[in-house]
Parts: structure tokens; sequence; C-alpha cells
């Protein structure tokens, strides 16, 4: 298992040698550093801390502060955990780079998803729409959300309009197309969570198994 | 410049020749037959250019016994060995999808011509001799195949 945090650079496209494109995402993955380990005795649980992307230090809360300065790390605008199941290998100040993975793995990938507001029926569960024409007055409405008299009420988690979006989310089992690990860059096949420039977290799949 | 847009220029292309919408170009595309490969060439004219950087396509429209046939070449694919510019168009419109209305003579498009239009095609020559040159220099032996091609083209 490896974990590295990044952002989202954005889309392009592959051309192979036969001629076949593939879409791809571009992550700028790293460097991460190591701010804090986690330990059975001290925290319950074994875990590696990872920062990226450093931030001005006006800008860091207090708490924040504190927690960079016990160990003299710059601070970091993206902090995430990995957890392990034994005690870490790795020690603070540690640096994980791009080259912690390679051309084939397969990747989850974590985001936050592009926020959507308050959203219709049919853009977040993908209901159909009715006619435009022909005197409908249906056209974006949801259509019957149940029956009458039994039971005269909505059966609980019908899928209704509400907010959408913003809400972490995992893509699993893409394929890593290509490492730079001279900018520090992944393309990964596949689209990820989130708006160019969003943070985003990448580590190898959990499910899946790497093909020849 | 933004990361994306700099990573395309790396993974596309050096160089492509401009293209125009209304120019007619030779497009030169490796096809399989069986288990050999040959570059054919596909000759009409450019009635769309879409997308860009890496992702920059073209649309030739040409007439196949009587019958017109569109093709969209992905300029940075390397199948896409080679677009030749035979003709320069005067059209006023980027997209030239009126030419699929007509038939016959008004098929055509009227040819530009000018100064500027000579100016870019002594360029578009200095710019294929500078890579046959750079060619040659590099090796003697696969030189002389890109040699041959600027002959046909």
């Amino acid at each position: 298992m490896t974990l590295i945090l990044g952002r989202k650079i954005g889309m392009t496209q592959l051309f192979a040698e036969d001629g076949t494109v593939a879409g791809v995402t571009v992550v700028e993955a790293g460097p991460c550093v190591v701010t804090q380990i986690r330990t059975e005795e001290n925290d319950g649980y074994n875990a590696v801390q990872l920062g990226f992307e450093d931030m001005p230090d006006r800008l860091v809360a207090k708490p924040q502060r504190g927690h960079f300065a016990k160990n003299e790390i710059a601070p970091k605008r993206f902090l995430r955990e990995e957890r392990l199941n034994g005690p870490a290998e790795c020690e603070i100040g540690d640096v994980v780079k791009a080259d912690a993975f390679e051309e084939g793995d397969l990747v989850d990938v974590i985001g936050t998803t592009k926020g959507r507001g308050f959203a219709g029926t049919i853009k977040r569960h993908g209901f159909s729409r009715g006619k435009e024409t022909h005197g409908s007055h249906n056209v974006r409405a949801p259509g019957s959300i149940g029956c009458s008299a039994t039971p005269s009420r909505v059966l609980k988690g019908k899928r209704s309009s509400g907010h959408y979006g913003n809400a972490r989310k995992t893509t699993k089992n893409l394929r890593i197309m290509r490492v730079d690990e001279e900018r520090n860059l992944i393309f990964i096949r596949g689209g990820v969570p989130g708006p160019p420039n969003g943070f985003v977290q990448v580590r190898t799949a959990k499910t899946g198994i790497k093909k020849g | 410049m933004k990361l994306i847009d700099t990573l395309e220029q790396e993974l596309g292309k050096k160089d492509l020749p401009t293209l125009h919408p209304g120019d007619t170009v030779d497009v030169h595309y490796l096809i399989r037959e069986g288990d050999k490969e040959r570059v054919q060439i596909y000759s009409g004219t450019i009635i769309s250019i879409s997308g860009r950087g890496i992702r920059k396509n073209i649309c030739v429209r040409r007439i196949v016994q009587g019958e017109g046939v569109e093709r969209i070449f992905p300029l940075h694919n390397p199948r896409v060995q080679d677009v030749v510019i035979t003709r320069r168009g005067n059209v006023r419109r980027a997209k030239l999808f009126y030419l699929r209305d007509r038939v016959g003579k008004k098929t055509r498009v009227k040819e530009l011509v000018g100064d500027k239009v000579r100016r870019e095609r002594d360029a578009e020559k200095a710019r294929r001799a500078a890579i046959t040159a750079a060619a040659t220099a590099q090796e003697a032996a696969p030189a002389d195949d890109s040699a041959e091609e600027t002959v046909e083209a």
C-alpha cells in the first residue's frame, strides 16, 4: 500500500504507437512529507500522516502551527493519513514522491467532487425527462413518488432532489500510464473526482488485480 | 502557460503545418492491410478544425464516386504521418458544412492567392527543408527515406 497526496492538473490524451488514444488525467503528486507517525500505544492505531504543498506562514492557524513546529516541518496545506497494519517503517520528515508508483500500477483516486448545489432528480439520479411538447407540463418533474392510502407515506430512501456533489468520492482501479519523476507528475487513465487544481489522494488499488 | 498546455506541447508532434479551413490537403495515413502496413494518401478539403493542443482534429471532405466522404484525423496521432497543403482556399467561415449541401462544380472552394499565401508557402517549404536537413544530419540511412517522401509530396 502506498499513498500519495497531490493536485489534479487536468486532462489530456496519450497516443500509443499503434495510434490508439487514451484519455488521461494528470496529477501533480508529491513531494509529500511525513508529518506525524501515529502509533498503537499513543493513538490506538498505526498510521502515517502525510502533508502536501507548502503554505505561507501567515495563513497557518495556530493549532496547526504548533503541530508543524513540533517536528520543524514547513506548514503544509493538505494533510491526510494512511492507515497501516503494523508499526510505521518511515520517520518524520521522510519524503514521498511520484516515483512511489510506476507505469501499469492500478490505483484508487480519492477526491472531492464538484459541487452542484441543490440538484433535481435528472442530474442527481439520472431520472428520465418528460415530453417538452404535445401539451406536456411534466418536463423535469420526478413523477410519482409512491403508492396511495397504503402505506400513505413515502418510503424511506426514495430518491429525490437535493444537494449533490462536493462529497468525497473514490474512483477505483485506474491504470497509471506514465510517471514523470522530474516534475512529480502521474498520468492516470480515465477521470478522477474534482475540479482541476483540486486536492486528490492517490493510493494503491485496494481491490483489482494487476494484469501481467 | 498552464502546465497542462506545456505537457501537451511536449507530448504532441513538434512541427505541424499551419492548416486553415478550405485548404486542400493530402493526408498521409498509415493503414494496415493484413499484417503489412502502408501509407495511404487521402486528399480533400478541410471543412472543420476542432480541438486544440494535442486533441486537434481536422475533418477532410472529398467526393468518392459521386458520394461525399468525410474523415476526421487527429493531427497528433502517429498514424497521421504527414499533412501536405496542395492548395489554399479563400473562405469566410470556420466551418464549411455548407459544402455538404452542394453537388458538382459548386463543391469547389475558391483558391486563395496573393503575397501572403506566397510567403506562407515559402515558409512551409523552408520548414520542410529544415526538417529534411535535420534528418540528414542525424542519420544517413533514414534521411534518404524522408527525402523521397518530400519529393512525392
